[in-house]
Order: structure tokens, then sequence, then C-alpha cells
């Protein structure tokens, strides 16, 4: 069960992999996400689904290592299984004909958007793609990206591909041509998703964010991923995880994501270690 | 007369040790102890205690076994009426229930029931050798949705009339709150997976990883063949005390806090993969065996002073009495007639105190309990690193907002007949905490026994 048929690293920190989870796949939607174990030990992470195939009975998804329960995944290959792969769960995103429509992904955060690009232009949208990474080799997905977009404009902080700077200064040269916006998808680092949110709200851009804070079960049973939202509680697993950026508190979610940072670390510097012993 | 023989003391952990560990505080009754406990019983003509169990186990036949040494014997009685005994004999707040009705309790100590009923479950799990036979298939099928003790006890009662019953779980693990909510050190959850491995002997499907309402729906089981189906999903939905302060890094509800420690085992992090952390001062809100619990927990990770904060006096907390005292025993500091305000909290958005008003109690209210009202000007500070709210839980709404024409009350519980468990919806059941709201492992069983019956009648029909 839940077996990886296919893997494709995407940069060095970023895997690709095709699950096989056949009951999931039937019913995803853009914006939905699954929460998977990767063993016995393991903790319970939520991942976006980036793509779905009903017909072949697989998720896709795009993971990058940043601390224990990832990298166990990243190394993962093709024939491994997680133990568990729950979804979908979430709230899909609401696709519509908008009109003019922004898709910014920083990141890792490009993989998430994709199926929303792609559900967007389907759906008869004008699609323009705002790609943002460090560098050009962190840049992921960009031809799957074109593949759904009907122009796409890239950002490197470095200037080593595309424009110099961040995806703020995207959304700003699209601006700049007299096109009009009519909505905005960004999802990446939630930095990132906060400067969207401050420079879109002075322009009265609909501006929805995919905010990723720690989760236990995503079912709405523990309360964890709760965040402020226009000054109220909500339970990302549930109510989310796509919320107006205009309304977030991402002071207070950032600040939350941080309350175990220390306690990761050491499983990690422990994982790091045990790989160095084993030569991994 | 043998009934002035005094009332056996469960035999514990030392209360210091068991502080630092998970492992089970009550340990059992040794065979003598448990021969001479039921020698106590009086073997009532109208026995009271009967009237007093949701499940109306056969008590004095029963425990007549156990002073005869027939343990077995007293097992295959006890099961005709409870599932689960193993699981009810340390769980059942048997103080309000079988045992507040016991003849002898009434001039002095009752016999211990549940006691008795845990011995006898764990020794037929060490000695029985029975064995479930199979009837005959009925060509039927039934979904269950909710691993808990409603699920479950309802899944085994269809299954014994030869119905294929599966089972819908939304976590990776079957058992509901009996594995994720109440902690190892009262209920082992090798005992828990021991009755549901035994469920699955007798056919049960256990499906997890089943998000109802998401992943497939009421309507749709019952489109791809299912005769009837059966909710169970519980009280699920955490609430908190909406004051400010809430969200700070450090305030867990009861529900995230005993997950991370019970279902991920997060006491044993980093073997275990999932983190918990825990200050030295930790305040745990309510009363009740979820809030008992997450205090002893806390203090288990390594807590210094835990503190029940609870708004009404010793005498109106809802938690089973043995916890109470176990929890004292161990420690646990009860900061009675007192309610939080505000938490407070650092630069760094972590908890770092709670503001708090001290109560006195006025004329009993709508429950009947007094009332406890605020004291003015009696504002004080405690500090504490950790709140673990734990005021109760509601109905989670995915199943109940998912399915077309199911009738629920005010509170979002499924409204369901009391006495065939029928909700609006023809073939659609339902039982336990998701019609009740927050109750107990032994009324949840009985209502999935109820629904059992009427779903078996229903399914004469079709
Ligand atoms: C709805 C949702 C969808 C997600 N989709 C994806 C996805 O498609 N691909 C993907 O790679 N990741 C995704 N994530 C994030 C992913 O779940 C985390 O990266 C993962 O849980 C980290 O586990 P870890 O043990 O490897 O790292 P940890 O050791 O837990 O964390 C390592 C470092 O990363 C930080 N961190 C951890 N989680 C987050 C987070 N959610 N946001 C920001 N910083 C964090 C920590 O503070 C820490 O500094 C998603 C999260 C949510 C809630
Ligand atoms: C910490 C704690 C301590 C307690 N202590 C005691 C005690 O000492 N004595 C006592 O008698 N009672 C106690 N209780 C109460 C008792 O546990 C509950 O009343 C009882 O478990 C209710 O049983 P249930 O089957 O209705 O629901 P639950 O046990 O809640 O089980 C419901 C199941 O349904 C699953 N589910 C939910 N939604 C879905 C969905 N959409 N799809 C699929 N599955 C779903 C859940 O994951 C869960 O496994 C305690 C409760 C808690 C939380
Ligand atoms: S099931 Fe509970 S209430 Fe009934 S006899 Fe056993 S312990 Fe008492
Ligand atoms: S009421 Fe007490 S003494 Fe009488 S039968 Fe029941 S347990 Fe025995
Ligand atoms: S992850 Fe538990 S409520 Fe959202």
């Amino acid at each position: 069960m839940y077996s990886v048929v296919k893997r494709r690293q995407l940069s060095d920190s970023i895997v690709l992999l095709e699950v096989e989870a056949p009951a999931v796949a039937k019913k995803a939607k853009p914006g939905e996400f699954v929460i998977v174990r990767q063993n016995e030990e393991s903790e319970r992470i939520p991942l976006t689904i980036m793509d779905f195939s009903p017909e072949k009975g697989t998720i896709t998804i795009v993971i990058q290592e940043v601390g224990f329960s990832s990298a166990l995944i990243t190394r993962m290959q093709e024939g491994d299984a997680f133990i568990d792969f729950v979804g979908p769960l979430g709230q899909a995103t609401e696709i519509e004909n908008y009109g003019t429509v922004l898709c910014v992904g920083g990141g890792v955060g490009i993989a998430p958007v994709h199926p929303i690009a792609r559900g967007l232009k389907e759906a008869g949208n004008k699609v323009i793609s705002v790609l943002g990474a460090r560098c050009k080799d962190l840049l992921i997905l960009e031809e799957e990206m074109r593949a759904v977009s009907d122009e796409v404009v890239i950002t490197t902080d470095d200037g080593s591909y595309g424009m110099k700077g961040f995806v703020t200064h995207g959304i700003q040269s699209v601006l700049d041509k007299g096109v009009k916006i009519d909505a905005i998808w960004a999802i990446g680092p939630v930095i990132m998703m906060k400067s969207v949110a401050n420079f879109t709200r002075p322009l009265g851009i609909k501006t929805i964010v995919s905010m990723n804070p720690v989760m236990v079960d995503g079912t709405g049973m523990c309360g964890a991923c709760r965040l402020d939202v226009g000054g109220e509680t909500k339970f990302a697993c549930v109510d989310g995880p796509e919320f107006d950026a205009h309304k977030v508190d991402f002071d207070l979610a950032m600040k939350r994501s941080a309350f175990f940072r220390n306690e990761e670390a050491v499983a990690y510097n422990n994982f790091k270690c045990q790989c160095e012993k084993e030569g991994k | 007369m043998a009934s002035k023989a005094p009332r056996h003391e469960m035999p514990c952990q030392d209360a210091i040790a068991r502080g630092k560990n998970f492992s089970e505080v009550a340990l059992g009754y040794p065979t003598e102890f448990a021969i001479e406990e039921a020698k106590r019983c009086v073997q009532c003509k109208k026995p009271k205690c009967v009237e007093g169990c949701p499940v109306n186990v056969d008590i004095p036949q029963f425990i007549e076994k156990v002073a005869e040494g027939q343990f077995l014997e007293a097992a295959k009685i006890l099961k005709s009426k409870n599932t689960l005994p193993a699981i009810c004999g340390r769980v059942c707040p048997q103080e309000t229930q079988c045992e507040s009705k016991c003849l002898l309790g009434v001039k002095g100590e009752s016999v211990a029931i549940g006691r008795l009923e845990r011995f006898v479950a764990d020794y037929e799990m060490a000695n029985g050798t029975s064995k479930f036979v199979k009837p005959a298939p009925s060509g039927k099928k039934v979904a269950i949705i909710g691993a808990g003790p409603a699920g479950l006890t309802c899944a085994a009662e269809l299954a014994r009339e030869g119905h294929a019953v599966t089972v819908f779980e939304a976590l990776h693990v079957a058992g509901g709150v009996l594995m994720y909510g109440i902690p190892e050190f009262r209920l082992p959850k090798a005992i828990v997976q021991k009755e549901i491995n035994s469920l699955k002997d007798m056919g049960v499907e256990i499906l997890v990883n089943q998000v109802v309402g998401k992943v497939t729906s009421v309507q749709e089981l019952m489109d791809s063949g299912y005769d009837a189906v059966f909710i169970g999903t519980g009280a699920g939905l955490p609430y908190f005390m909406n004051i400010p302060g809430e969200n700070l890094n450090g305030v867990y509800s009861a529900n995230e806090f005993l997950t991370r420690s019970n279902l991920m085992k997060a006491y044993n992090f980093p073997a275990n993969a999932t983190p918990i952390k825990v200050g030295e001062q930790v305040a745990v809100l309510g009363g009740g065996n979820v809030a008992m619990d997450a205090a002893r927990t806390a203090l288990r990770l390594g807590a210094k002073d835990v503190y029940i904060v609870y708004r009404r006096s010793m005498t109106e907390l809802p938690a089973r009495a043995e916890e109470v005292h176990h929890a004292e025993e161990e420690g646990i500091q009860f900061k009675i007639l007192t309610n939080p305000v505000q938490i407070n909290g650092d630069e760094n958005g972590n908890v770092k105190s709670m503001t708090c008003l001290k109560y006195e109690l006025g004329e009993p209210d709508a429950s009947g309990r007094r009332k406890p009202i605020a004291i003015e000007g009696s504002e004080f500070e405690l500090p504490v690193q950790t709140v673990v709210v734990s005021i109760g839980q509601g109905p989670n709404p995915l199943v109940t907002t998912t399915t077309k024409g199911l009738a629920l009350n005010k509170h979002g519980n499924i409204v369901a007949d009391e006495n065939t468990m029928a909700t609006s919806i023809p073939g659609v059941y339902a039982g336990g905490d998701i019609v009740t709201g927050a109750a107990t492992v032994i009324l949840a069983m009985g209502a999935g026994k109820t629904a059992a019956a009427s779903i078996n009648e229903y399914l004469k029909t079709k």
C-alpha cells in the first residue's frame, strides 16, 4: 500500500514522489493535502497534493528536506512505501473564472501552486505565473508551470535566472505592463506570503494564501493548526489551508511554527549523525 | 457475615515512582484478593447494582463464579453483556454507576465490582482459549464510521449475526479515545489492541486512514452496496476558553496534548518522531477525566508543578473518584474555585503566566450544582509555561455536514431515537459521544449495542 511508483529529484533538497493511493486520487482536488507517516515511529506530516490521477490511482507530492521527517521521505526510492497516507484533507481551492489571475509560487511552494494554476486555466482564466527561487538551481517545475500558464515570470534572489529580486518584484513587473489582476494565489514560505499580502493589500487585489502550520491529525480534532484569521481562531486543516491573505496574522503563524524548533533540531541532528556513520 | 469484611484496596505502583513512568498505575487484584472480594457480595435477589450498569451486566452471577474460582465461567457471563470488560473494568466511573447502587454501599463500602470485572477480563485474556465460531454469512453489509467504543461494539454485535462489517477509521489506528485520549498508565494500549484483534478474528474489517466526509461519504457508502450505516464518530472537536492569549506557544488543547503523548508516543521522543514540550509549571484547565489525564501526563513528561485549575470545588469535580485520588497522591495541585481570564506571553510568543480570578459558590444553577461567582478584586498571576485546555469537546462536523438530510440538534450532535439509535435517514444509525456529547465508554458501548440490535431488525426487512 501507498508505494512510491515514481521518484524525481527536482533540486538538491526537493524530491517529487508519485504515490499509489487510489481512494485519495479518486477524490483529490486542487488545494487539498494529505497527511503521511513514513514508518511506525514517524510523525504525521502534511503535504500538499501536487498532482492526482484517478486513472492511475496515484497522488504526486513534492517535498523539501527541512528536518528529520522530511529527510526520511526525500530518501524514499521507487518501491518504498508509506505506512499511512490520509486524504484528501482541507478545503479545495475555489476555482472559478475570475478573469486574469496571478499564481505565485516561492521555493517548494511552486508545487502546490501547480494544480491550482491548471484548475484556474481550465476554468477559463488567463493565468500568469510568478515563480521565485533563491537561485537558478533551486527553481523547480518550470516546464510544468509553463504548460498551465499563459505567461511565466521568474525571479531569483541572486539574479542567476529571470529577474533579480523577490516575487513581489515579479508581481510589480506584471502590473507595470498595465495588466489588471483579478485575483492572486500565493504559496511559499510564510515570510513570502506575508510580503505578498502586504504588497497587494493597498492595491485591493483579492489574494489567497495556503498556510502550513504544524498539524497532527488534520481532521479538526487537535487544534494544533490554529491560526488567527481576521481576529477569529481558525483550524487550518479543516477551515483552510487557503485563507484570505489580508486577514491572516502571519507573525503569529511564524511564532507558532517555531515552537518545536529545538526538539526538531535534536531529531534531525541525530539522523544526520547516523547517516554519516553509515556513510550515506 | 462476609459482608463485614473491608473492601480490598487496589494494589498500585508507588506514587512517587509512577510519576516518572508511563506504566499502568493500578496493578490489578491478585487471585486471593479477587476471591475474597467476590465473597463480600451478598448475592441480592433483586440486585440494585445491575440497574446502575448501563449495559446491565449480570453482576451477582459473574461475581459468584469468581468466588468459586471459576474465572472463565465468570468471563463468559460478563462478556454476554459487555464486549470490552478489560477496558470497562479500568475506566468505568463505577462509583456513579454499578457500585453506587450496591447494597453494601448503603452502610459501608460497596463491592469492588469494577476491579473484579478487570480481574476476570485480564484472566481470560491470559488464559482463555474460547474461539469465536463464525456464524453463517447473512449476505448483508454494514459500514461503521469511527472505531471508538461505540463503533467497535456495534461491529462486534453485527459480526455475531453473520453480517459483513467494515469499520472506517480516520486515524491510523482503531480505538478512538481509548487509543488517542486515555493514557497508557491508565489503560495500556496493548489491551485495547488485543480487544481490537479479537474483533478482526471475528471477521470485522477495519480500514484505517479513512476520513469519512472527505474520502467517502455516508451517501456513497449506501450507494456502493452497504445495507446500513452506523455513525460513531465521537466528540472530537476541542473547545477553547476564548480568552486572550490562547494561541500563544505552549497552549495545547487536551486533545493535542494527549494525542501527541498517547497516539504518537511523544513521551518516547526522539525514538518516536513526534515532539511534545512541557514547562516546569503547567496549568490544566478543567476538572474532568480529560483534565486528570492531561495533568498526570504532564507530570510524567517532567513538569515540576502541575495545577488543575477548576472554577468549582472538589465535590463538583466530574472526574472519576479514583483518578482524582491518584492525581492527588502523585502531587497534582488543585487550584479550585479559580478560573483564568487571560494567558500572558513573552516576546517570542511563549506562555509565561496566566491571570486568574478566585471564585466562590453561590446558589445551585440549572444543573443543580452551586454556581461559581467571581470574587471582585481577587485577580492574581500564576506563573506557568504550559497551559492545557480541557474544558470539553464537541461533535466534529466532517461527517454530519456532508450527510444530506441528517437531523442535528443545536449543538451539532446527531439526533437519534433513544430506543433504536435510528437517525432521520432510513438505514443510518448513530450512537456514542456524537449523539450524547462527551460521555463515557460504557454509554457509548451501550449505544453501539442498541444500534446493532436495531440494524439487525432493519436488515431483516431488506
Ligand atoms: C497544509 C500543509 C501543506 C504542506 N505542503 C508541503 C509540501 O507540499 N511540500 C513540502 O515540502 N512541505 C509541505 N508542508 C510543510 C511540511 O509539512 C513540513 O516541512 C514538514 O512537516 C517538516 O517536517 P520535518 O520533521 O522534516 O521538519 P521539522 O524538523 O519539523 O522542521 C524543520 C524546520 O522547518 C521549519 N518548519 C517546519 N514546518 C514548517 C512549516 N509548515 N512552515 C514553515 N516552516 C516549517 C521548522 O520551524 C524548522 O525550523 C506543508 C505543510 C502544511 C501544513
Ligand atoms: C482523555 C479522556 C479520558 C476519558 N476518560 C474516561 C474514563 O475514564 N471513563 C469513561 O467511561 N470515559 C472516559 N472518557 C470518555 C470516553 O472515552 C468517550 O465517551 C468514549 O470514547 C466515546 O466513544 P465513541 O465511540 O462515541 O467515540 P470516540 O472514542 O471518540 O471514537 C470516535 C472515533 O471516530 C473516529 N472518527 C471521527 N470522525 C471520523 C470520520 N469523519 N471518519 C472516520 N472516522 C472518524 C475518530 O477518529 C475516533 O476513532 C474519556 C475521554 C477522554 C477524551
Ligand atoms: S460495565 Fe461498568 S458500570 Fe457495568 S458493571 Fe462493569 S464496571 Fe460497572
Ligand atoms: S448490590 Fe452489591 S451485594 Fe448486591 S448483588 Fe450487587 S454487588 Fe452483590
Ligand atoms: S491538525 Fe489537528 S485540528 Fe488541525
